[in-house]
């Protein structure tokens, strides 16, 4: 089988108790026998841990945050193409998506591919967005209203009852057992994260999360399901056990037919305890944290998704994975001497080591 | 009395007594007898069946009434949603 030498840059390398998904993509990437090619880290921090993996990257910047604008982001990219080469980007943050959306084409004229929904699509699949999305009747949620005033709380308390469930407009959900808790839910999540916040009716029952890729034509890609079985207090899987179930991927399928999904998603689905009726609780627009074990289950979709983006046909049949495998993450204590970490102060950048030949 | 047990066929049941069940990454242990009586369900017994079996494989003690451990067995197993 061909090597595949491209050099990817992959953002979120802030793997914290809260990790963002850069990491493990990185990981499997670095997991396909196929790929011969450079990982290149990005992101906001210098204590970003991902930096400091030994074995993970090939080398690393900094980008600006968002608030920078989005002219501070493509001229970043664009010197990070410049120094370090990148091919293709994966963008792994939700925070981050629409910046690069807005650039897509500046990249693409340097060189760098991406393979991403359409902000249109993005839209459709914000949670803010997902009561209009069922309206469809193609996907069920459970019954939500977004919210933009704390005003809505006691209307929608009667309405839904509690425990009611309050989510951040990017991240984040509590489960409110009273009006207080969800109102102050409301201002925790509406100052974090901005508006709207969603409420929605909790319903008792088992969560399912499957990691998937769109092809951008309406078909699924790909798909790996898993279920949590521990999580930290923040509601992070830190366990979890890849599952194989037909109804999950039908409905990752649905999800990603009806908004023509191109690029990695996350589809997290609720099981109503009582009714056995699925519910679809939330569409994240990128890998999650976990996608690592895509690779260990035998179907590495941040490799296909590297095969998409430059415009490579996938492996047919796509292989199947392993189902009973488990994620089990842990807290390692990662030494390092100073030399990363004052080349990433100083330059804002971890200068790729040249490759044999090259 | 027929059992219908199509999800109880998918679970992965291993010699130890541990067993997986693919479409919702739960496990749970069973004893040897368990694990017999699985088996035989997967393979389409009857519980009438089981019972007849778990008496010619097990020493009984005065008392015991395999027909109603089975019956108990199956009342946990469509608790878990096993079988209908």
């Amino acid at each position: 089988m061909d090597e595949l030498d491209v050099t990817v840059g992959v953002t979120g390398m802030n793997a914290t108790d809260n990790p963002a998904p850069g990491v493990g993509v990185a990981r499997s990437l670095r997991h396909a026998r196929e790929f011969a090619g450079r990982v290149i880290g990005l992101g906001y921090d210098t204590l970003d841990p991902g930096f400091y993996a030994e074995g993970l990257l090939d080398g690393g910047a900094i980008l600006p945050y968002p608030s920078a604008g989005r002219e501070a982001l493509r001229d970043r990219l664009h010197w990070v193409r410049a120094e370090m080469g990148v091919d293709v980007l994966i963008p792994t943050l939700d925070s981050e998506l629409r910046a690069v959306l807005a650039i897509v084409g500046d990249l693409e004229q340097v060189g760098t591919r991406t393979f991403l929904p359409s902000l249109e699509s993005l839209e459709r699949a914000s949670k803010a967005q997902l009561p209009r999305l069922a309206e469809s009747g193609r996907i069920v949620i459970p019954p939500s209203e977004p919210v933009l005033t704390a005003d809505a709380i006691p209307k929608l308390g009667s309405r839904f009852g509690y425990p009611l469930v309050v989510k951040g407009v990017y991240y984040g959900a509590t489960v409110a057992h009273n009006e207080a808790d969800a109102i102050a839910a409301y201002h925790r999540y509406a100052a974090q994260w901005g508006l709207p916040v969603v409420v929605q009716k909790f319903i008792p029952g088992e969560e399912y999360n499957v990691a998937a890729l769109g092809d951008g034509r309406g078909n699924l890609a790909g798909a790996v399901a898993m279920r949590k079985t521990m999580v930290t207090d923040k509601g992070k899987g830190w366990c979890g056990v890849a599952i194989e179930n037909e109804r999950l991927t039908e409905i990752t399928a649905q999800v990603v037919g009806h908004l023509s999904w191109r690029g990695p998603l996350e589809v997290e689905i609720l099981k109503d305890a009582q009714s056995n009726d699925y519910y679809v609780i939330e569409i994240n627009p990128r890998f999650p944290a976990w996608i690592y074990l895509s690779a260990g289950a035998g179907l590495n979709l941040p490799y296909l998704l590297l095969l998409l983006a430059l415009g490579l046909p996938l492996p047919h049949p796509l292989p199947r994975y392993r189902p009973g495998t488990m994620f089990v993450r842990i807290s390692l204590d990662q030494i390092s001497d100073l030399a990363t970490y004052e080349q990433l102060s100083t330059s804002g950048a971890l200068r790729p080591s040249r490759k044999e030949g090259s | 009395m027929a059992i219908q047990a199509a999800h109880l066929r998918e679970l992965a049941l291993s010699d130890s007594g541990f067993v997986f069940d693919p479409s919702t990454g739960h496990t749970f242990t069973v004893n040897p007898s368990g694990l017999d009586i699985l088996r035989w369900l997967k393979d389409g017994a009857e519980p009438e069946e089981i019972a007849q079996r778990l008496a010619d494989q097990f020493e009984l003690e005065p008392g015991e009434d395999p027909a109603r451990d089975v019956q108990d067995f199956l009342m946990q197993l469509r608790e878990c949603g096993f079988i209908k």
